[in-house]
């Protein structure tokens, strides 16, 4: 076999392209440039560590299924965990949001680091809000007949329905999470690819 | 080649300086045990709310006046889901954004007809009833407009209703089997089989609540408990939960449209404040693009104090 | 599962909330703790001195 149809290959030009790109030492670097020192930085890695936590703990309540944690003392202690991760979850990705914000995260050819961000915050609240409606209670009876008025009004009803119970939870244990979980990874990836942007330098906008 | 020009709020300049020892995995763990310990802390504090879903059942026995009355309605389509439109009938256009009617575009794709789903089906479901089936028979073959004639009247003299004995009483002439229906479907309510009716109209096994979640928010049941929790869409319901617990807070912008004019009087605002959001979301997406807006963090000069130290250390 | 029942909640927040009502403004007193402490880490993440970056300066 010809080095040159080695070369050509599918999977060489995928392995060169992954590590020419992402090189073990950006994927799991040991040094930060010195300007990454603030407790903002730290909202990133909360919220990963959030989601992390929800996701482990929907696990645990899917082992027994949607309406097991009513009856039990241990699945409601179980729900309580998911709410709080949850809230957690949201607090550390606006904390993180903002802080981006602020910092122009976007600059240097970060734009799509900052576009997947904003997608995941959105595909959150689909998450959060078909995990309020597959509660099976008072609270999504109440969420669901509310919210199909503005889901209907734009047609999406039709195809998306908070009424349907079986849909609904589809959604919020297969389709969001994996939704959340590609966008997360493609969203920290971009970051380790394209690294933390720098600070503004001020000496180049004076002499503009 | 010519250098092009440096655009502050796009490009980002080259960092020169020194880097630090920084150890992800170790932060990364850290992360995950505080975060892990926090939500122990606040499941073990605060717990979480769990109010149990009402029942058509338990409805018609607290308010069965209200339950007969929502069953009339249902009859006469004045209910909610009687008028809605798409995508559960053709009762009315529904909201539009301007001249389009988006919901009736798509057309009806969940098939509701309060009628013959909510009150004939459920009634000819119930077994040993020979005073029932005669009427059902009576209705069944009754024209358009006898029916029709039967519901005025009973609508009409139905403002007088009252339950006594465990019956709902209305005292309406040439109602033909209309009163029989709505008794009828009122002892079935209460007995709790019209749950069962409603879930199972298709089949043995279902997910799908459609049909008996129109039917509770067609009543003022559900929404009179929602109101007394705050949870209703001008109480900034969207954001708020049962008890005192936190709710979804960051649909605070979306619910805050609900609550000022022109949205909060509109018979359009779903529509409209889903355009809203939707644009402010793309927006938000595209911020990166949006000459004007993207300038304000580097105007605003909050990232002096997050970088401080190296402004600090350049000088 | 005796033991079970030990996860029993100390504080629970099943009483009807505590609600501002200020104009349009609406608001829980849970919803508007969250949102005050929201920003309140943020300002703090802002002010606050990042630790263990201190002797780096005397290195450079």
């Amino acid at each position: 076999m010809s080095t040159t149809e080695i070369d050509r290959q599918w999977t060489t030009r995928l392995r060169r392209r992954a590590a020419g790109k992402l090189p073990p030492e950006k994927l799991l670097p040991d040094t930060q440039p010195t300007y990454v020192a603030s407790w903002i930085y730290v909202f990133g890695v909360a919220t990963l560590s959030s989601l992390i936590v929800v996701i482990a703990t929907g696990c645990v309540l899917a082992l027994r299924g949607p309406y097991w944690w009513h009856g039990s003392p241990y699945g409601h202690f179980v729900n309580s965990l998911h709410l709080w991760s949850v809230e957690l979850f949201f607090f550390a990705m606006v904390v993180h949001l903002w802080g981006k914000f602020f910092m122009a995260a976007w600059r240097g050819g970060r734009s799509l680091t900052w576009m997947t961000g904003v997608v995941t915050f959105l595909a959150s609240i689909g998450a959060g809000f078909t995990g309020y409606v597959a509660q099976t209670n008072f609270d999504s009876q109440w969420i669901s007949t509310q919210a199909k008025d503005g889901i209907n009004s734009g047609g999406v009803g039709a195809y998306f329905n908070p009424l349907d119970l079986g849909q609904m939870l589809m959604w919020h244990i297969v389709l969001l999470p994996i939704a959340a979980v590609v966008l997360t990874g493609l969203h920290v990836l971009l970051v380790r690819i394209k690294g933390v942007v720098p600070p503004f330098d001020e000496s180049a906008e004076a002499a503009q | 080649m010519s250098t092009k020009r440096f655009r502050p709020d796009v490009d980002a300049p080259e960092y020169k300086g020194g880097y630090s020892p920084y150890d992800i995995i170790k932060e990364g763990t850290i992360a995950i045990g505080v975060i892990f310990l926090l939500t122990l802390l606040l499941a073990i504090l605060f717990g979480s709310p769990d109010e149990h879903a009402i029942t058509i059942k338990t409805w018609s026995n607290a308010a069965p006046i209200d339950f007969a009355t929502t069953a009339t309605s249902e009859l006469n389509g004045t209910s909610t889901t009687g008028g809605y439109g798409a995508p559960y009938n053709n009762a009315s256009d529904g909201p539009a954004l301007g001249p389009i009617h988006v919901a009736h575009l798509i057309g009806v794709r969940i098939p509701i007809n309060t009628v013959k789903d909510f009150v004939i089906d459920p009634l000819k479901s119930l077994p040993n009833q020979p005073v029932l089936d005669q009427n059902l028979a009576m209705w069944a073959s009754a024209s358009t407009s006898t029916r029709s004639t039967w519901i005025a009247n009973y609508t009409k003299a139905s403002a007088n209703m009252k339950f006594t004995d465990g019956h709902v009483v209305v005292n309406a002439t040439d109602a033909g089997p209309v009163p029989v229906m709505v008794d009828s479907l009122t002892q079935m309510a209460r007995s709790g089989a019209l749950d069962q009716a409603l879930v199972t109209g298709s089949g043995f096994y279902t997910t799908d609540f459609t049909k008996p979640l129109l039917f509770v928010s067609d009543g003022t049941y559900l929404a009179d408990l929602a109101t007394k929790q705050h949870l209703s869409g001008d109480q900034w319901g969207m954001m708020n939960e049962t008890g005192s617990y936190p709710g979804q807070a960051w649909l605070w912008l979306y619910s805050f449209w609900y609550q000022i004019p022109p949205f909060n009087t509109s018979g359009n605002a779903d529509i409209l404040i889903l355009g809203i959001m939707l644009l402010l979301s793309v927006g938000l997406l595209l911020l990166p693009f949006i000459p004007g807006l993207r300038s304000i963090p580097r105007r605003t000069r909050v990232y002096r104090i997050i970088w401080r130290e190296h402004y600090q250390n350049l000088k | 599962m005796g033991w079970l029942s030990s996860f029993a909640t100390i504080f629970p927040l099943n009483n009807l909330g505590h609600y501002l009502h200020w104009h349009f403004l609406l608001i829980s007193r849970s919803n508007l703790i969250v949102t005050i402490l929201m920003v309140a880490t943020f300002l703090a993440a802002l002010f606050l001195p990042f630790p263990g970056r201190r002797s780096r300066k005397e290195n450079q």
